[in-house]
């Protein structure tokens, strides 16, 4: 019942053409690759194009007077100053706008929760200044730091890599079209594990987890950012994830298994 | 302290005018001098804030380093946006509500003027101590340029943003948390003052007839932020005080390791900071409702909705902090929870929205400085509440939050809102004080130069945010680098259009020194329905409604 | 002025006064309160873990199998080895069953260790009941010292029908700065 809810109020929103129409260029939010980001795109644009209607019924009304109605137009205050029916109405509208926007925000909210029949978990600890995967059953480990050369950084003359700052040396790899579980965990201040093309954001706290999920449907190379202030090299904790089709992930896991303790672990003990 | 002296002296300085030099200053109880002395201090922090903002955007200029460490980078948005919040936007309302509420409501000064001075002058020491570590490292950057090492080993100012999360604030803080500490302490208890000040103004000083629905819309967006402030000030207060004891006492309220939560010092903050969105915009709405009825020549509209959705907003606002929370994980209901009453908050915010617009229409409308300002904070506060009610939306709350989106959507608010709330204010009430008339052409042009900067600085932080650069970093992948250029130019322009102002405010207040009179109507605007307009001369004196003015119905409507 | 306000203006001043000090106290009462939510809601994985004794009367719903997955976590820097000895297991709500963590001071100090659990998903760390947990207090490794420690839980039956996995995590912290004077829980601790 619920999921064909979902599936209704969503494919009405689609037919409404507001898909693609503005994720390719860098004004808006991406589409995205997963459905929970094709979600969140959807709920976004609907609460835009809410806002802009009725933008355009308050600011007309506002320019319409500031036009009709001024002095030097030889305009006389009127007398009125209360109308308690105007005002009911003007609270009711609102508010069942707002009711009407609740109810897909409501099913999409229960979607990030649902966590259910992962078919791989990830284990991502964030530290100051890099991400650290792991991924929990299959026993590989692994840190990801910042690939962007410190000298394309702080020399302006540099050119600058095409992923300046959006790039690392061990990305995560998943798997195109499996559900992945992620566990979120830091070991030092609070960081934010943020992938805009997955519609993905989750803190990072020391001492608890968190989780979320992601099914990516095509398979790519996306980019995010630490989500929350760090410290000083915030900026400089890029996420990069790979998806591969499931034969190469295989492999990617064999290669991984082969020269683990090659793999730049960080902590001389474990 | 022995308040009741303290009442006694509103009347012992009935008969004579103000002391002369610094010791007026320093010893004043007299309300319209508090007011300028707070007006005078957030002027001067609006520009130091302003020009960290300045050194943040134009760090942002392009991708690489332009000029400044990320370290110094992370000092300057914590002190701008701390400075900002608690040393301008805070003052400038509490020197409004004492120069006005007293005239507004027919009374002859705040009812705890000792009280008053003493709230006052607290802040320029707050604030000298919270810049303390900033200045000691400036001081020794300058050192090292002329080869002295002043400071070597002195740490960092506070660099963790305004919200100081925990363990980033406290286990990974430096040295200089302490200062902060100790100036929030110190904020706190002016604010708490204040308020106090205000709430028994309001409810004891009121002249005979100036009942609870005459009271102008200023005093009753004051009156509702007061018991913001006595509610949540004491809270940021006991939440700073553990961090303080979490740093030296080996308590563990926000450390996992003895058993505390990070995320408990989240919602300790978020309960004192939501509701202190409201403290920075509630007297803005009263002010803007003062000005957008004096300039249509009309009634405000809807006067007892007003103040029915000002109390609503400030109710609601207690119960929807953690908003600011969504993605550091909580159960489903809570989530839910709190998006519906997040949501719920747009109903009255669109309430006063209509009304004002409705005051607007059928008016007789002049637009001069004030009005400008009142109709750009009613556009742009508008389009801020529509990022605002996006921002509700839990599941895109999950894209936006910790982007630039955030960072458009509250300088919005508090840009386009708080301050142009300020600037209409200052506008509108400048010739009452001083007798004098400002430069309107100069003053249009401020407000023009300033409104269209504001846009270029704030609305492309909209798309790079949406796009996914995060809030709060020195340097940027490239494909932001247009709209930042574009945010820098603005920034920059923004910045020198308030030089304006300044010499604006400092032209009037020379003519006032030197006493000249331009023989200003009372109604200044001639529709202004206040007390202070139809009831006090312009200039308005030292001493103002030392008899008791009788308020009939005709008054203040 | 009159005496009538002035007596007003006091009564006013006192009233705001207590309302500020109660804010303050407020605050610090936040502290309990939050735990207590959080122990009933679950909220940042939290629950009401420690139960002495296990009901005898709860029965295995052999109907339904979750899968439980473990992970652990060194917080900080300090030489530690910490690991669960089982990676995940699938249980029927209302079995118990008893796994292991290993534990390795690597350092030539003797340290206190604390273990923080967390558990998601949030809505389920209400019913994750154990009886047995290293912990419950802190643990003290001599230089060298290894151990496996153990975790005897099971998940309440009533656990909400749409979870289906289940996650037990613990960060180990270096709790040397918040030592306590407690006798630490060693009940069925290995020492290898
Ligand atoms: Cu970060
Ligand atoms: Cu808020």
């Amino acid at each position: 019942m619920f999921q064909w809810t979902q599936k209704w109020v969503f494919a009405l929103l689609s037919c409404l053409g507001m898909q693609n129409a503005l994720a390719e260029s860098t004004v808006n939010m991406p589409y995205g690759v997963t459905r929970m980001s094709h979600d969140i795109y959807n709920l976004h644009m609907i609460t835009f194009y809410i806002c802009c209607g009725i933008g355009v019924v308050v600011f007309s009304v506002l320019f319409y007077s500031i036009y009709k109605y001024r002095r030097s137009r030889g305009a006389k205050a009127a007398n009125f100053h209360e109308h308690p029916g105007v005002e009911i109405i003007w609270t009711l509208i609102p508010f069942l706008i707002l009711v009407g926007l609740a109810i897909p925000a409501t099913i999409v909210l229960k979607d990030i929760h649902n966590t259910n029949e992962s078919d791989l978990i990830i284990k991502i600890t964030g530290y100051q200044w890099k991400w650290k995967y792991e991924y929990l059953d299959q026993g590989i480990s692994f840190f990801s730091n910042l690939a962007t050369p410190q000298i394309q950084i702080d020399d302006p003359q540099k050119t600058k890599n095409e992923w300046f700052l959006l790039e690392v040396d061990n990305p995560m790899v998943i798997p195109v079209h499996k559900k992945v579980k992620i566990l979120l965990t830091s070991n030092d201040v609070i960081h934010d594990w943020w992938l805009p093309a997955f519609g993905v954001k989750q803190d990072a706290i020391p001492g608890y987890i968190n989780e979320n999920w992601i099914q990516v449907d095509t398979p790519g190379i996306y980019r995010g950012q630490c989500g929350e202030l760090c410290g000083a090299y915030h900026g400089f904790m890029p996420i990069v994830v790979q998806v591969v089709p499931e034969e190469e992930f295989e492999q990617w896991v064999a290669a991984h298994m082969l020269n683990k303790t090659a793999v730049s672990n960080g902590r001389k003990a474990t | 302290m022995n308040l009741t002296d303290d009442m006694a002296t509103a009347h012992d300085h009935a008969d004579h005018g103000p002391a002369k030099g610094l010791k007026r200053w320093l010893f004043t109880t007299n309300h319209k001098d508090i007011g300028t002395l707070y007006l005078l201090l957030s002027l001067t922090m609006f520009f130091v804030a302003g020009i960290m903002a300045l050194v943040v955007r134009i760090e942002l200029f392009e991708p690489g380093k332009v000029w400044v460490t990320p370290e110094f980078f992370n000092q300057m948005t914590t002190l701008h946006g701390l400075i900002m919040v608690f040393g301008v936007i805070m003052p400038a309302m509490a020197g409004f509500a004492n120069w006005m509420i007293p005239m507004m409501v027919g009374a002859p000064d705040m009812a705890l003027p000792r009280l008053n001075n003493w709230s006052f002058w607290l802040l320029p020491f707050a604030f000298l101590l919270l810049s303390l570590p900033l200045l000691r490292e400036l001081v020794g950057m300058a050192s090292h340029l002329i080869g002295l090492n002043l400071f070597a080993g002195a740490g960092a100012a506070p660099d963790y943003g305004w919200t100081f999360y925990a363990p980033l604030s406290t286990t990974y803080g430096p040295d200089s948390t302490d200062y902060m500490i100790f100036a929030i302490h110190m904020m706190g208890i002016s604010s708490i003052l204040a308020a106090i000040n205000i709430v028994v103004t309001i409810f004891n000083m009121r002249a005979p007839g100036m009942t609870w629905m005459r009271l102008p819309m200023f005093v009753w967006g004051w009156l509702v932020t007061a018991f913001l402030l006595l509610a949540v000030m004491p809270v940021l207060a006991g939440c700073v005080t553990m961090m303080l004891m979490d740093r030296h006492f080996h308590t563990a309220f926000f450390e996992a390791a003895g058993g505390g939560d990070p995320i408990l010092f989240q919602h300790i903050f978020w309960f004192f900071g939501h509701p202190e969105v409201y403290i920075l915009i509630l007297p803005g709405f009263g002010i803007i409702s003062e000005v957008v009825q004096t300039f249509s020549r009309k009634r405000l509209f809807g006067y007892s909705f007003m103040v029915a959705a000002t109390i609503t907003i400030a109710f609601l606002g207690y119960i929807v902090w953690m908003h600011h929370m969504f993605t550091t994980g909580a159960p489903y209901a809570a989530q839910l929870f709190f998006m519906y009453a997040t949501m719920l908050i747009a109903v009255p915010t669109g309430v006063k929205v209509f009304n004002w617009v409705t005051t607007i229409f059928k008016g007789e409308l002049t637009f001069e400085t004030p009005m400008l300002f009142a109709l750009g904070f009613l556009v742009m506060f508008t389009i801020g509440g529509f990022s605002g009610v996006m921002l509700a939306i839990a599941p895109a709350d999950y894209q936006y939050r910790g982007s630039y989106f955030v960072v458009a959507h509250f300088h919005y608010v508090l840009v386009s809102g708080s301050l142009f709330a300020i600037f209409a204010g200052v506008y509108f009430w400048l010739p009452k004080w001083t007798g004098h008339m400002y430069n309107e052409t100069l003053g249009k042009w401020h407000f023009w130069l300033s409104a269209i900067s504001m846009n270029l600085t704030f609305f492309p932080m909209h798309f790079v945010g949406l796009a996914g650069m995060p809030r709060r970093i020195p340097d940027y992948a490239l494909q932001f680098t247009n709209f930042n250029q574009i945010a820098t130019v603005g920034a920059v322009i923004f910045g020198l259009s308030q030089l304006l102002f300044l010499a604006i405010v400092i032209r009037s207040c020379q003519k006032h020194k030197a006493g000249v009179n331009e023989h200003l109507p009372d109604n200044v605007w001639d529709g202004g329905r206040s007390l202070e307009w139809t009831r006090l001369p312009t200039p308005v004196p030292y001493h103002t409604f030392e008899t008791v003015p009788e308020i009939g119905p005709n008054d203040t409507h | 002025m009159t005496t009538d306000r002035k007596y007003k203006n006091k009564r006013l001043i006192w009233q705001l006064s207590v309302g500020v000090v109660f804010m303050f106290g407020f605050c610090y009462l936040l502290v309990p309160l939050y735990t207590l939510i959080c122990n009933h809601l679950g909220i940042n994985g939290r629950g009401d873990f420690f139960v002495r004794d296990v009901d005898p009367n709860v029965k295995a719903d052999l109907s339904r199998t979750i899968k439980v997955d473990f992970s652990t976590t060194v917080h900080g820097d300090f030489p530690f080895v910490f690991k669960s000895v089982t990676h995940h297991l699938s249980i029927h709500p209302g079995e118990k069953k008893l796994v292991y963590f290993y534990a390795e001071n690597q350092s030539a100090q003797g340290i206190t260790v604390q273990a923080i659990p967390s558990i998601t998903p949030d809505d389920a760390a209400k019913y994750l009941k154990k009886t047995q947990c290293f912990c419950f207090t802190q643990q003290y490794f001599a230089p060298g010292e290894r151990a496996d420690m153990p975790v005897y839980f099971y998940l309440e039956p009533n656990l909400p029908k749409e979870i289906k996995e289940v996650t037990l995590s613990y960060s180990l912290f270096d709790a040397r700065q918040y030592l306590k004077n407690e006798k630490p829980y060693t009940e069925g601790r290995i020492d290898l």
